[in-house]
């Protein structure tokens, strides 16, 4: 009898004397409460997102943006010290590390699509593209009919490949199409003059052609062949965390901070080369900072 | 493990269109198939002469052979691939640069020819070694005969150094289709390529690699499967490597009871 009731009034007790915290922690935000440490991965050259900088210190935009929520989720949890532990990933390692738990967040260049969206969850977008390519100004190529029975490249697995393959065979350009290993090598195939186009997210094209041998001799083409989000990734069915995650970027992005962000790593030289992308915020990027979303469907992104 | 777990993936269509996943990644085994034969006939082909050089009484070929060897084995394979795909073309004259360049399926024949010299080399070091092991008076039994010197490796030594070799070339044939994945880095579709392809246009990375990993263990195992009968069917009785028949459990078993008995 005696037991019975002071069970439960032990239960009672210890709930009331700690209104929010640990009891009703679930998913990233009890691991990273737990071990008093959240894990940061991280991509080795998606410059200026995320890469080694001359020193070997991991930089970017994305790293900075991280950065903030990592700090948003110390004081969330309110945590004297949080330690920021990094870890790099490529594109063949991120779901596993995410899925496995060994990364929390992955800053880089990842496109947000809904196909993705059944393995991770994205934060708000921090990035818009489009898929452009790039050719010799010799060749004049500019519009993507100009491609016709040309060869072109574009790397392996991207959602550029998929997406000019499906334009091939719509518009009957009868391209040949190269896939290349990494973003450099598609870039060496243009310039060895292997393929006449290397079609990828415009912002990789300008940071390409920006550390190029002779960045005079590239274009990048006017024409957009879609248009894409970049997101930082979360694990998926955890809503407590991005809740957290998402309530800082969207302060980001209301307070004005995002400004002297984005102009650091676009406006200014960057480095390790001191290279400046000159890139200002583009229409559609702006349209995401005033109404801050995370959907993975382009549609969303165009401006009209 | 917070994993979405999706088997059904390879049903799908991909974003191409007109296949599955399951497709493309036959397509990628097809490709797989493709680059290891041809460059498997290169390598056995080259690796024979070049290793048969090396055993001969001349020693300009003996030199030419261990140069060759060295040469190929000692450059990293994906270094040998990057070199004739991206090199090649830019130190030939331009007229035959432009032409290599333009080749339709160039990342296939590169990958064929890069893969077939690798193997070669390692080829030729097993066949000097296969007729190295015969005993010496093989040869001079062959002279002594009235044979020629090419005679003599055609009637007395590459038969049996070859019945030697198989072992050891069938573990050749199965690197050459594992090493054959490092074709993707000049951008040949084949099964490895498809695999990460899969993985990044659905995130399945487990699944697609699971798949990959089980299309090459069965190519694998048909390949041993299929040497290990040649192995057999070219066997004779009482020559080094050769072997009668197998014998059966019965018969096996019987034996080892009677040396069994024997050493109590």
């Amino acid at each position: 009898m005696y037991v019975k009731l002071v069970v439960p009034a032990i239960a009672v007790l210890s709930l009331a004397a700690q209104p929010t915290t640990a009891q009703e922690l679930t998913g990233t935000l009890k691991k990273v409460k737990d071990s008093g440490s959240i894990t940061i991965g991280h991509r080795e050259s998606s410059v200026p997102f995320s890469y080694y900088d001359d020193k070997q210190q991991v930089v970017g935009y994305a790293t900075d943006l991280c950065n903030k929520i990592a700090d948003a989720v110390k004081k969330e949890l309110k945590l004297d010290k949080l330690e920021v532990k990094l870890n790099p990933v490529t594109s063949a390692t991120r779901i596993p590390l995410m899925a496995n738990g060994t990364i929390d967040l992955e800053c880089g260049s990842t496109t947000n699509n809904l196909e993705r969206q059944q393995q991770v969850s994205f934060t708000i977008t921090h990035f818009v593209t489009a898929n452009r390519f790039v050719s010799k100004k010799a060749a004049k190529l500019n519009t993507v009919d100009d491609l016709k029975g040309k060869t072109i490249t574009s790397t392996s697995g991207t959602t550029n490949i998929k997406q000019i393959t499906e334009l091939s065979g719509q518009k009957n350009l009868g391209l040949n199409i190269l896939p290349a290993k990494d973003h450099a090598e598609a870039f060496l195939m243009v310039e060895t003059g292997r393929a006449a186009a290397f079609v990828m997210d415009d912002i990789l094209l300008y940071s390409l052609v920006a550390a190029a041998r002779s960045p005079g001799d590239y274009t990048v083409s006017k024409d957009a062949l879609s248009v894409e989000p970049y997101g930082i990734m979360l694990r998926r069915e955890d809503p407590a965390f991005k809740k957290v995650v998402d309530a800082e970027m969207t302060r980001i992005y209301k307070s004005g901070e995002i400004n002297a962000i984005y102009d650091k790593w676009f406006m200014k030289p960057v480095p390790p080369k001191g290279i400046n992308l000159n890139l200002p915020m583009s229409e559609e990027f702006k349209k995401v900072v005033a109404n801050p979303t995370s959907s993975g469907d382009p549609k969303d992104y165009q401006l009209n | 493990m917070n994993y979405n777990w999706n088997w059904g993936i390879f049903w799908q269509t991909s974003p191409d269109g007109a296949h599955t996943y399951f497709q493309l990644l036959l397509l990628g085994t097809w490709w797989t198939l493709n680059t290891a034969f041809f460059a498997w006939i290169i390598a056995l082909t080259l690796g024979s002469l070049v290793g048969v050089a090396r055993t001969t009484p001349n020693k300009w070929l003996i030199r030419f052979g261990n140069a060759y060897v060295e040469l190929f084995r000692n450059i990293p394979l994906l270094v040998q691939m990057f070199l004739w795909y991206f090199v090649l073309p830019e130190v030939v004259p331009e007229s035959i640069g432009d032409w290599l360049k333009q080749l339709p399926n160039a990342s296939f024949y590169t990958a064929v020819v890069a893969l077939g010299l690798y193997t070669s080399a390692r080829v030729a070091e097993q066949v000097r070694a296969g007729i190295n092991s015969l005993a010496r008076g093989q040869r001079a039994a062959g002279l002594a005969m009235g044979l020629t010197q090419p005679q003599t490796y055609r009637y007395v030594l590459l038969p049996m150094a070859y019945r030697i070799m198989l072992p050891p070339l069938t573990s050749e044939f199965i690197n050459t289709i594992k090493n054959s994945s490092v074709a993707l880095t000049i951008g040949l579709m084949e099964l490895t390529a498809r695999a990460r392809e899969m993985q990044e246009y659905t995130f399945q990375v487990f699944e697609a690699f699971t798949a990959a990993t089980v299309i090459y263990i069965i190519i694998n195992i048909i390949v041993t499967e299929g040497m290990r009968r040649l192995e057999r069917a070219v066997a004779i009785p009482g020559y080094v490597g050769g072997r009668a028949k197998r014998p059966s459990w019965r018969q096996r078993w019987k034996t080892r009871q009677k040396w069994r008995l024997r050493r109590v």
